[in-house]
This record gives structure tokens, C-alpha cells and sequence, in this order.
């Protein structure tokens, strides 16, 4: 191997290892919040990632009907939930977040979506239709059960993978499909070449990273979130909304995840079912990183990010074997070095 | 009822099943995967349900046994019959290898290591040449008994379903029994179960590798069912399906698995062959419907569908009583060299900057009751975990009987006859008083998992519960014996405990703050026996905070603050001390 050939691989590296860290931070901050091992994480990815591409083509994704319907159902759960009393500025609230807002969104989709709309917009709109459904996702399958064991919700986030990943296909047709790139300035620095792709990969993954440390050190609502994930009951006496602490961590990990999705949509096909193992990457930093620190995931993430990219390139038959078993000594380093101290949980 | 009953129903009627005339093949095939199902969902119910550790690689488990039937019938031409002790040795030696490393993460690192280990085998099968990569391998014979031939679905229908009926036999055996109670303490953490004598580690390997087995049995059965092995059934996909299966039935629950394959196997088959015909050819629709089903069924029934039934059906199975007349023997221990029972001298602790134990000394000895007082946040539960193991000793010594026992583990300490209550109650509270307070008895019994399952271990038994019942009995709880610990009041559940570690026989009780939560006459009858038990011997050392009761009770009172002791004496010196008085009133008192 020479020189270039290593110096491309850890570029290749690299920029994976920037998504896997987008995507392990989210499932951390899902994790931390409201205790969902987030499983359809890679579908938010998809999601993103096929809808940008199919506005990119002048077409409207059917994920807005889908956000639509999700909206649909919440309100109906919330009327449900509020029964016994009924107030009018309540249901009108719920109305407005969970009906007038996705149909806000159908109908902006409609009106702007076509061949020439700029890139700009279509990813601000497949922003919103996934923020949207994972933000209905919340209120539809979690919340109900959020008081359960990790295990539940483990089992409960698998139905929605299941079913979030049928309707991929209904969407998204069984073809893969690619968008077009953010930018197609590029920049050689040596025998390396640096895509405006692959650049705004690294910028937003640092920006994201820089973000969040900033959003759960400094401000109110994050310590809040924070305060959830280490006591739900206590963090309810002193007056903080866990549901909304929820509903926030999902609407951040969506949004990661298109993110995520339209960064790597140019620069590979992705089809309606590669979300799940890009999001098991993602989990791989994740558990590295031990689901509780940001800058360790990512460092995980580049890690595996690296180790992909070099296994693709020395033995690719088992490029996933040995992605998959990176994790192993890991855990092995984990236990030994810290005994366990959970207790009572269920 | 007794509890056999209802198995041997069970039984009559799926052997009757294939001989009901016009009965369609297709609904065998349905039964025959079912069955597979539920013998890996089984072994997921203890791992999962009973142990609380969370495994999404079963599937792998089930490739193991597969792979290994196939290429030894294929390659080598080995009777099947020969390759199933090797199959399940092979899951048994994978299990053990992946067990020693992820059985010992907490919490989610488990599941989410079983995942990656899941899909990193997964395309190991698909890679290995000599696994027949994607494709497989196929050719393999059928189960054959002499020249009988299990070639249709119809016979090895019997193989099968023999073995869910004895894995759930031999599971449930476990269960109940020595063994099965440490597994079913595994879930609510492991200091109380180590407390009295259960090694956590090695009863978690023990139920990582029993589901491993079980799932490799599913494996070698389905090579033969299907005559093929490929990678696509032993992948994360179908690993995510089991523990669907087995929370959908009941994740606690031996029979759970079995109804939970039932319902998910069923509905699938279902979805896929009707829905095409209402919606049209949509593909993958079943996937959407399974999904939304399984969480709806979640919200619906978050603990499973069979105790929802369970607790719908009119009959109750009945419990044995224990013959609270056998005796179980005393263990035999080293005897006290002198006087003292516990010694401990400048005994420290320190978490970080914090110095939660001071450099505390005092002594326990024999036919003595001692009391630890101090204010909240003064180290007297640091002492006492200090004492049974559960923390190490930053400094000082710490020795029971003569011998050193700081830093020795909590399993250790117990065998020396040293037997705790905790503050915070830990009892399983699934389980009721009696199984919990055998727990207690742990040490005292030798049957293994093996003898327990095989029904050998009934003498063993009748003698642990008979000695559970007698300090249940003793400590005036005998009518709730037979109640779930969860629903006793947390006043009864500390008695419970009290009940527990009186089952170690111990030399020494430590007690932390029993009288929290009685009532007066509650307490007066509390003084009463452990007065009794000193006059019968043994030594207790108490936190408590209930001044009149430790004045009245002990011979001896310690009083701690802020980690440091700050007195000792009989309780009248202790009264008028002016630095105790300090401490609890504040200085202008």
C-alpha cells in the first residue's frame, strides 16, 4: 500500500466516521432522555436522505403524507388522553401542533416541490417532514409507554424500525436512489482531493457536536433534558415537562438523522432499507462511547469509520465481520475496567 | 390442581393433533416452526425474563447448532443423532466464550453488545466458504430411527415438539429450585443475592449459556426440518424476532415463550397470505402491519399476553406447603478463637474527597446487641457494606472471627456467618416470602443446576423451604408465606429480610434499621426476638434511628458522625454524653 492509497482511506474514514457520529450522538441523546434504544434511528436517516432525493427530482415524497397520518393519530391519542376533561384551549393546542402544523407542511411540499426548486429549499422541506414523524413517533409509540422497562421500549422501538422500513418501500420503491450534492466546489490539497461534499460533512458533524455540548452544559432546557435522563420522577416534582423532554430528543435525533442522510445521499445510493445497518454503525460508536459521552462517541465513531474503510479495502468479504467484532474487545476493556454499580433497575 | 396437570393436557393434545383427519399439512409446518420458535423464546424467557439480561443474538446461537449438524451430516457423514450432543456443544462453547465477555455488562451495554456480536456472526456464515457462504448448505439427511425416515413435516413434528415439551419440564424444574431462585434474584441486582453466598457471574454465565443451548437445539432441529442451513434465518433480523416472541408471550414466563411464538408466528403467516388480497400486491405491508401490531400490543399489554390471561383464569395452581419438621443441618464454621466477634479497626473509606468512614474502631462481641447511631449521612450503612464485602476499605481492618476479611467479597463474608438486612429493602418482589427468605438458605444447600433440573435435588429442597419456613414461622409472618414480597407493606418486607439473613444461621445479624416502617407493637415484638436470638447466642449489630427502641435493646451503643466515632457506651453513658448531644441537637442545646 502506498502512500495515497492510505491517505484516501482515511479520508473515506473519516467521512463515514463523521456520519456514524451524527448518528451515535443522536441515539445517546435519545438514550440519556428518555431510555429508547432507538432502532428506527436509520430510518429518519433513509427518510432524509430518499426524500431530498426525490424532490431533488420534482417529485413529492409520500414521508409528507406519512407525517400527515402520524399527526392524524397523535391528535386523536391526545383526545383521547384528555377525555375526562376536555378543554378547548388544550384540544385547540393539539390541533395546531399535530394537524395544522404537518398539513402545513403537505401543503408547502405540494406548492413548492418541482423540477427547478433549489437545493436549499428541498432539504429545509425533507428536514421538516422527518422532524415532523419523529416527533409524532414520540407522542404515538413511546410515550403511551414510557414509564416501562428499557426492555419494552427496546421491543416497542423494533415495531416501529419493522414498520417504519415497510413504508420505505412503499415510498421509495426497491431501486436505490441518489441526490444530488450539497455543493461541487472541490479543493486538492496534495494527492488529496476534498469534495465541498465531504467538507460540509465534516463542518456540520463538528458544528453538531459543538451544538449539542453547548445546548446540555449552558442552557436551561438542556439540563432539564438532562435531569430526566438521570431521574424521571424527580425531575417531574421540580416542575419539567418529561413528555416534553421526549418529544425534544426525538425531534434532535431526526433531525440528525436526515441530516445525516441527505450529507451521504450524493455521495452513495442508498435504498429504503440501508438506514438500519448505517444506524447500527452509529450504535457501534454509541456503545464505545459508553451511551453517555458525546466526544468519546465521536471519537469512537471515527474509529469505525477507519476500520470500515481500511477492511473494505484488505479483506471487503468481511468488512461487516469485522466492524461488528470491533466492538468485542471494547466491551471486554468496559467490564473489566468498570464493575458493575446499577442497582433496583428494571 | 397440581402443576403437572396442565403440562400433561398440553401434551395429549398436540399429540393428537396430526391425527385429526383433513387436518391441512400447512398447519403443521405452522406447528413445527412454532415449536422452533419457542424453544429459542424459552431460553430467552429465563435469560431475559427471569435473569434480566437482554439478548438480541439468539439467533446466532441457533446458526451454531445448525451449521453444525449441516456440515458434519454433509461432509462427513456423521449420524445425526451424534452431531445433536455436538451441536448443542458447540452453541454451549460459543455461549460460554461470548457470555465470559458480554454477560458481565450492565444494563444496555448487553443488548446492544448482543446486537453487534449478533450481526458480526451473521456475516461470518455468510462469508465462510466451508459454510457454504450465502447459499448454504442443503442436502442435509433427515432424523431417522432405524429405517424409519422423519422426511415429512408431519414426523419430525414429534421430534420437535418432544423437545419444547421437555425443555419446558427441564426449564421449569430450574426454576424452582436453589439455583433458580439466585437466577430469578439476578434481575433486582446483585448485592442482595451475593449478600448470602449466590456467585452473580457465574449464575448469569449459566443462564446465557442454557438460552444458548436451547437456541442451538432449535438450530440442529431446523437443519433437519428444512434438510438446508443458510445464513438468512440466524440473522439480527430473526435475533430482534425471538425476544419479540418472548416479550409478546410473557417475557417472564416458561409457557409465555411458547404462546408468544403462537401469536407472532400465526400472525405473520396471517399478514402475509391476507393482506395482498385487501390491499392488493403491496409488498412488505405485512412488515408495516407486524410493526404497528407489536407496539399496539405493547401499550396494550406491556408485561405479555399470557400473565394477562393468567390472571383472567379462575383457577389458581396450588402450592406445596414446606414440612416445616425437617431439619436442615448447621453449617459447620470456624469457631471463635476468642471473645470478639467482629473487630474493626480504623476502618476507612473515602469516595473521591469524601471520607464517608473516618478511621471508625469498635468491636461486636459474643451474645451482644450493638448499636450504630448517628445522624443521616454519618457512614453507618458505609459501615455496614464496609463490613459485608459490598465495599472495599480504602484503609484499616476489618476481621470476623479472628480473620481478615476487608476487601474479601460479600460471598465470602457470609460463610463466616455474618448475615445482613439492607436499608433500602431488596427483595425480588415477583417471588414470594417464602422463596425470598430462601435465598437466605442459599449456602446451605449444594444441589446444582443439573440435579434441579432433573427433579434430583428434592431432598435438598424440601430442607432449605422447611428452614425458610421455620425463620418465616419464627419472626411472626407465617400467614403471608405464600404472598408476593411486592405486596407486603415495606414495615413486613424489612421483616422479611430479618427472616432472610436468619437462614444463613448466622454468629452475627446486622440490621439496618429494621424498625423503620413498624408499628409500636410491631417493634416491642422486633426487641422481643432479637432478644431472643442473643439469648440463643447469636450477636447483632443495628442501625437505627428509633432512639426509645436502640435504648432499650442494646447492650452497647457506637455513635458515628460525619464518618468519625464520636462515642461509645452502654445506652445510659450514651444519654448523657455531651458530644452525642451536640450532634443530634446542635451545639446550643
Amino acid at each position: 500500500m502506498n502512500t495515497t492509497i492510505m491517505l484516501f482511506l482515511v479520508q473515506d474514514g473519516i467521512t463515514n466516521g463523521a456520519i456514524y457520529a451524527l448518528l451515535g450522538l443522536a441515539l445517546v441523546l435519545v438514550f440519556a432522555v428518555t431510555r429508547v434504544i432507538l432502532i428506527p434511528q436509520g430510518e429518519f436517516v433513509t427518510y432524509g436522505a430518499l426524500s431530498y432525493a426525490m424532490l431533488a427530482t420534482g417529485q413529492v415524497p409520500g414521508t409528507v403524507w406519512l407525517a400527515m397520518a402520524m399527526g392524524i393519530a397523535a391528535f386523536g391519542f391526545d383526545l383521547f388522553d384528555a377525555r375526562r376533561s376536555l378543554r378547548l384551549k388544550r384540544i385547540l393546542r393539539s390541533l395546531v401542533f399535530n394537524v395544522v402544523m404537518p398539513a402545513a407542511i403537505l401543503a408547502l411540499t405540494y406548492r413548492l416541490a418541482g423540477p427547478k426548486t433549489p437545493i436549499a429549499v428541498n432539504i429545509a422541506l425533507s428536514l421538516l417532514i422527518v422532524a415532523a414523524i419523529g416527533l409524532y413517533l414520540y407522542r404515538l409509540a413511546f410515550q403511551p409507554i414510557a414509564h416501562t422497562s428499557v426492555l419494552v421500549l427496546l421491543i416497542a422501538s423494533v415495531g416501529c424500525h419493522l414498520a417504519l422500513q415497510g413504508l420505505g418501500l412503499v415510498f421509495f420503491g426497491a431501486e436505490g436512489l441518489r441526490g444530488p450534492a450539497l455543493s461541487n466546489a472541490a479543493l486538492t490539497i496534495g494527492p488529496l482531493r476534498f469534495t465541498g461534499q465531504s467538507l460540509a460533512v465534516y463542518g456540520l458533524t463538528v458544528a453538531f457536536i459543538i451544538a449539542l455540548w453547548l445546548f446540555f452544559g449552558f442552557t436551561l432546557m438542556g439540563k432539564a433534558l438532562r435531569a430526566t435522563a438521570v431521574n424521571r420522577l424527580g425531575a417531574r416534582l421540580v416542575g419539567i415537562r418529561t413528555t416534553l423532554s421526549g418529544q425534544i430528543a426525538f425531534l434532535l435525533a431526526s433531525l440528525i438523522g436526515a441530516i445525516s442522510g441527505i450529507l451521504i445521499v450524493p455521495i452513495t445510493t442508498l435504498y429504503y432499507d440501508t438506514g438500519f445497518l448505517i444506524g447500527l454503525k452509529g450504535f457501534i460508536a454509541a456503545i464505545i462511547g459508553g451511551l453517555v459521552s458525546y466526544p468519546l462517541t465521536a471519537v469512537a465513531a471515527l474509529l469505525v469509520g477507519s476500520v470500515e474503510a481500511f477492511s473494505s479495502f484488505y479483506a471487503s468479504n468481511f468488512k461487516e465481520v469485522i466492524v461488528f467484532t470491533l466492538i468485542l474487545p471494547v466491551l471486554m476493556l468496559r467490564s473489566l475496567a468498570a464493575p458493575e454499580v446499577e442497582e433496583e433497575k428494571d | 390442581m397440581n402443576q403437572r396437570t396442565p403440562l400433561i393436557i398440553f401434551a395429549a393434545l398436540m399429540a393428537v393433533i396430526p391425527f385429526i383427519p383433513g387436518i391441512p399439512p400447512f398447519w403443521i409446518v405452522l406447528l413445527n416452526n412454532i415449536g422452533l420458535a419457542a424453544l429459542v423464546a424459552m431460553g430467552l424467557v429465563l435469560l431475559t425474563g427471569v435473569g434480566g439480561l437482554t439478548s438480541f443474538g439468539q439467533a446466532a446461537f441457533c446458526g451454531f447448532g445448525a451449521y453444525t449438524t449441516a456440515v458434519l451430516t454433509t461432509a462427513y457423514d456423521v449420524s445425526p443423532w451424534l452431531t445433536l450432543p455436538l451441536s448443542l456443544l458447540v452453541s454451549g462453547i460459543a455461549a460460554v466464550l461470548l457470555g465470559i465477555i458480554t454477560v458481565r455488562l450492565s444494563g444496555h451495554y448487553l443488548p446492544l453488545g448482543t446486537i453487534a456480536w449478533g450481526i458480526g456472526l451473521f456475516y461470518l456464515f455468510s462469508k465462510l466458504e466451508f459454510l457454504g457462504r450465502n447459499d448454504g448448505i442443503s442436502g442435509i439427511p433427515p432424523l431417522s430411527i432405524g429405517t424409519f425416515r422423519m422426511l415429512d413435516p408431519g414426523t419430525i413434528y414429534f421430534a420437535i415438539w418432544i423437545a419444547v415439551l421437555v425443555s419446558a419440564l427441564l426449564t421449569m424444574n430450574l426454576l424452582d429450585s436453589r439455583t433458580g431462585r439466585a437466577i430469578r434474584a439476578l434481575r433486582r441486582g446483585h448485592i442482595a443475592g451475593e449478600a448470602f453466598g449466590v456467585q452473580t457471574p457465574r449464575a448469569k454465565l449459566l443462564v446465557f449459556v442454557y438460552a444458548a443451548v436451547l437456541a442451538g437445539l432449535s438450530g440442529w432441529l431446523y437443519a433437519h426440518f428444512q434438510r438446508a442451513a443458510n445464513p438468512t434465518p440466524f440473522g439480527a433480523h430473526a435475533g430482534i424476532e425471538y425476544l419479540f416472541i418472548a416479550v409478546v408471550g410473557g417475557a417472564g414466563y416458561v409457557w409465555g415463550a411458547v404462546l408468544g411464538a403462537g401469536i407472532v408466528v400465526i400472525l405473520k403467516e396471517i399478514l402475509q397470505s391476507y393482506l395482498p388480497y385487501i390491499f392488493g400486491g403491496q409488498s412488505q405491508l405485512e412488515t408495516i402491519v407486524f410493526g404497528i401490531l407489536l407496539v399496539v400490543l405493547l401499550q396494550l399489554a406491556p408485561t405479555g399476553v399470557w400473565p394477562w390471561l393468567m390472571s383472567r383464569l379462575p383457577i389458581k395452581p396450588a402450592r406445596k406447603t414446606p414440612v416445616s419438621s425437617l431439619p436442615l443441618a448447621t453449617p459447620v464454621r470456624a469457631q471463635a478463637s476468642s471473645d470478639v466477634l467482629l473487630q474493626i479497626e480504623k476502618a476507612r473509606k473515602q469516595f473521591g474527597g469524601v471520607i464517608a468512614v473516618n478511621d471508625v474502631s469498635f468491636d461486636v462481641r459474643a451474645r451482644e446487641i450493638v448499636a450504630l447511631i448517628g445522624p443521616n449521612g454519618a457512614g453507618k450503612s458505609t459501615t455496614f457494606n464496609l463490613i459485608t464485602g459490598v465495599l472495599t476499605t480504602t484503609g484499616g481492618a476489618i476481621s470476623v472471627l479472628g480473620r481478615k476479611v476487608d476487601n474479601a467479597p460479600p460471598q465470602e463474608v457470609v460463610k463466616l456467618g455474618v448475615a445482613r438486612t439492607f436499608q433500602h429493602v431488596k427483595l425480588v418482589p415477583d417471588m414470594t416470602v417464602l422463596e425470598n427468605v430462601a435465598i437466605g438458605a442459599h449456602l446451605r444447600g449444594s444441589s446444582g443446576a443439573i440435579s434441579s433440573m432433573f427433579r434430583l435435588d428434592r431432598a435438598d429442597e424440601a430442607k432449605l423451604l422447611a428452614e425458610a419456613a421455620r425463620q418465616i414461622e419464627r419472626v411472626g409472618l407465617g400467614d403471608q408465606i405464600d404472598q408476593l414480597a411486592g405486596s407486603l407493606s415495606l414495615g413486613q418486607q424489612r421483616i422479611v429480610e430479618i427472616a432472610r439473613a436468619l437462614c444463613v444461621d448466622p454468629l452475627l445479624l446486622l440490621l439496618d434499621e429494621p424498625a423503620a416502617g413498624l408499628r409500636h407493637m410491631e417493634k416491642q415484638r422486633l426487641a422481643a426476638l432479637l432478644r431472643q436470638l442473643r439469648d440463643g447466642g447469636m450477636s447483632v449489630l443495628l442501625v437505627e434511628h428509633d432512639m426509645g427502641f436502640v435504648m432499650d435493646l442494646a447492650d452497647r451503643v457506637v455513635v458515628l458522625d460525619f464518618g468519625t466515632k464520636i462515642a461509645e457506651g452502654t445506652p445510659s453513658q450514651i444519654k448523657t454524653n455531651p458530644d452525642v448531644i451536640k450532634a443530634y441537637l446542635g451545639a446550643t442545646a
